[in-house]
């Protein structure tokens, strides 16, 4: 299976637009949503059953039993993270809380113990033909590099024959990109025409480049700002990085998002110039191996 | 007073809006909090910059007095630690710096070094105080760094504005832990709305005073706005989608310094804060 991640360093540039185009053009027959922080992909994704839902335990908690407690004060020294409070008794917040357990093991009278907790929900959908998968990270769960590995090895358990997977990454170069990138053959980065839309590409193609995972990189709302938009072609051309093509701002695009379609559902200039930077990421994903999608061209 | 911008989700204009806040209502203090992807320094170009490293603790090993025990390869809940045969070995990416495997070696064979994740950067900026966290590209957690950024000293009678990551996770938690209050920006979209409600939920969670702004307004549907009015959500601006703003938000220009309707946009922002988050009396008399 080849698997290809789309980035952008920043969320907002478009990268589920391109996700959701490039399912429905490759009828990919597997596809995740990693950005487990802010999942979107579902919602122009919609219409298939759901296979299964599963809680999903990050690391645990700790819980100190206070009718234990001698309060000798061990475990708030200790705790790295700030997560043990004394509020009349002795209490941990479970938002600071990182589970590692060093309060536990100093606790002279055995009165903190780790406890699981539920950091989210996976999802997986699909019929006989696709399948997708999900996550929702519960609000303020950290771990969300751990859930994203997760959602991918479901993914693969769920599909493993399948050609193509396509998987539409969450923002930043933190935890939870690290661990979308790992394993992928290509990374395809949505670029923004802006000052910042510049900053965050070379931050996204320095990590994926840490990762030795090959890029392609395309601009969303490319005639927003010509200028910088020849930037980043340029910048693109200087290392040597594939360029896929220039996808125009498009109204279009915001109405079929609301509508819950993708840009290829609509007769739109987004949706043309998708089909183009599809074909050509699929030539840079499909180098050194065949990929029978290739010859499957409309 | 501390004031937090999010949004759930990058592209949505946080960056616009604390920017052009901390600008308007200069002199003020801007954290950006962003430390995977820091672009509020391509807006206020500042001078005169101080670098200051981020360092985390991570475990180094003596070997003349390792004894293979494993006690610290079992009690570490993130993996970061392997034996290999009798070779100790770290995963130094995602060691959490908890200092549990140090405290806990029976033959005290393991301290504490140094491993520096990025750096915080300090300027300048017509009377904006511009502070910027950078998270060096492969290292997972920012949160060291954001913790850093809030514990440099700051002029305490400064408005201070907080650029917030994306998303909901950990890392925008500790952005908003010590506000006095959160604006959250939000998108005329289903994707928008979508994200509108994480934060907001977030923001619920903390017990934050909180309103919105509607960016990118079009003609036409507005699912965030309908949302806050059931929801009864202050809504504290409307930002219309206009060619101007998009062109000098781009090419890095700050609007606030260049157009007296937005100048005066923000100030006005900042009052409407003051005033629902009834700081005028309250808090400045704790100062």
């Amino acid at each position: 299976m080849k698997q290809l991640l789309i980035l952008s360093g920043k969320g907002g540039t478009g990268k589920t637009t391109v996700a959701s185009a490039f399912i429905k053009l490759s009828q990919a027959r597997a596809y995740a949503d990693c950005d487990v922080d802010a999942p979107n992909l579902h919602l122009v994704m919609q219409n298939l059953p759901v296979l299964d839902r599963t809680d999903y335990y990050g690391l645990p908690k700790a819980q100190i039993y206070t009718d234990q407690c001698i309060e000798c004060d061990l475990c708030r020294q200790h705790c790295r993270f700030e997560a043990i409070h004394v509020n009349g008794t002795y209490q941990v917040d479970p938002f600071a809380c990182e589970g590692c357990g060093v309060c536990a093991a100093v606790c002279p009278v055995r009165a903190i113990e780790l406890k699981p907790a539920t950091a989210g929900e996976l999802m997986l959908y699909g019929d006989d033909r696709s399948v997708f998968s999900t996550a929702q990270l519960k609000m303020g769960s950290g771990t969300s590099g751990l859930l994203v590995t997760e959602v991918k090895k479901r993914l693969m358990a769920a599909a493993p024959s399948a050609e193509l997977a396509i998987i539409d990454g969450s923002p930043g170069i933190g935890c939870p990109v690290i661990a979308s990138i790992s394993g992928v053959d290509l990374v395809l980065i949505v670029a923004e025409p802006s000052l910042s839309g510049i900053s965050d590409l070379d931050r996204i193609v320095l990590t994926a480049a840490k990762f030795q995972t090959p890029v392609a990189v395309c601009i969303n709302k490319a005639d927003t700002n010509e200028g910088n938009a020849a930037l980043i072609e340029s910048f693109c051309e200087e290392r040597g990085i594939p360029f896929t093509g220039r996808i125009p701002f498009d109204p279009m695009a915001v109405q079929a998002i609301n509508t819950g379609r993708t840009i290829v559902d609509l007769d739109c200039p987004a949706g043309d110039a998708v089909r183009e930077v599809f074909s050509k990421t699929l030539i840079q994903l499909g180098k050194g191996k065949s990929l029978t999608i290739l010859s499957k061209k409309e | 007073m501390k004031i937090a911008v999010l949004s759930g989700k990058g592209g949505t204009g946080k960056t616009l809006v604390s920017v052009n806040l901390a600008a308007a209502i200069a002199p003020s203090v801007y954290l950006d909090c962003d430390v995977e992807e820091p672009n509020g320094h391509l807006f206020f170009r500042p001078k005169s910059i101080q670098r200051e490293a981020v360092t985390v603790k991570i475990p180094a090993v003596d070997e003349t007095k390792c004894n293979a025990c494993r006690t610290c390869v079992e009690f570490c809940k993130f993996h970061a630690l392997a034996m290999v045969g009798t070779r100790w070995m770290l995963f130094d990416d995602i060691c959490h710096s908890c200092g549990g495997c140090t405290l806990l070696c029976p033959q005290q064979a393991l301290h504490e070094v140094e491993k520096s994740i990025g750096e915080i950067q300090t300027g300048t900026s017509e009377g904006v105080t511009v502070r910027t966290g950078w998270l060096d590209p492969g290292q997972s957690s920012g949160v060291p760094i954001i913790r850093k950024l809030f514990a440099a000293e700051s002029p305490l009678d400064q408005p201070m504005i907080v650029d917030c990551p994306p998303g909901s996770a950990c890392i925008v938690m500790d952005s908003i832990r010590d506000a006095d209050y959160c604006i959250l920006v939000a998108e005329p979209t289903l994707f928008g709305l979508h994200n509108l409600k994480m934060v907001h939920e977030l923001v619920r969670l903390f017990q934050k005073p909180h309103g919105v702004i509607l960016n990118k307004c079009i003609e036409g549907d507005n699912p965030s706005k309908d949302y806050c009015l059931e929801q009864g959500i202050t809504i504290l601006e409307s930002i219309p989608f206009d060619k101007t703003i998009g062109r000098l938000n781009s090419n890095g220009r700050i609007l606030a310094r260049e157009l007296p309707q937005y100048h005066e946009m923000f100030t006005r922002l900042h009052q409407k804060i003051r005033e629902v988050a009834g700081y005028e009396t309250a808090a400045d008399s704790e100062r």
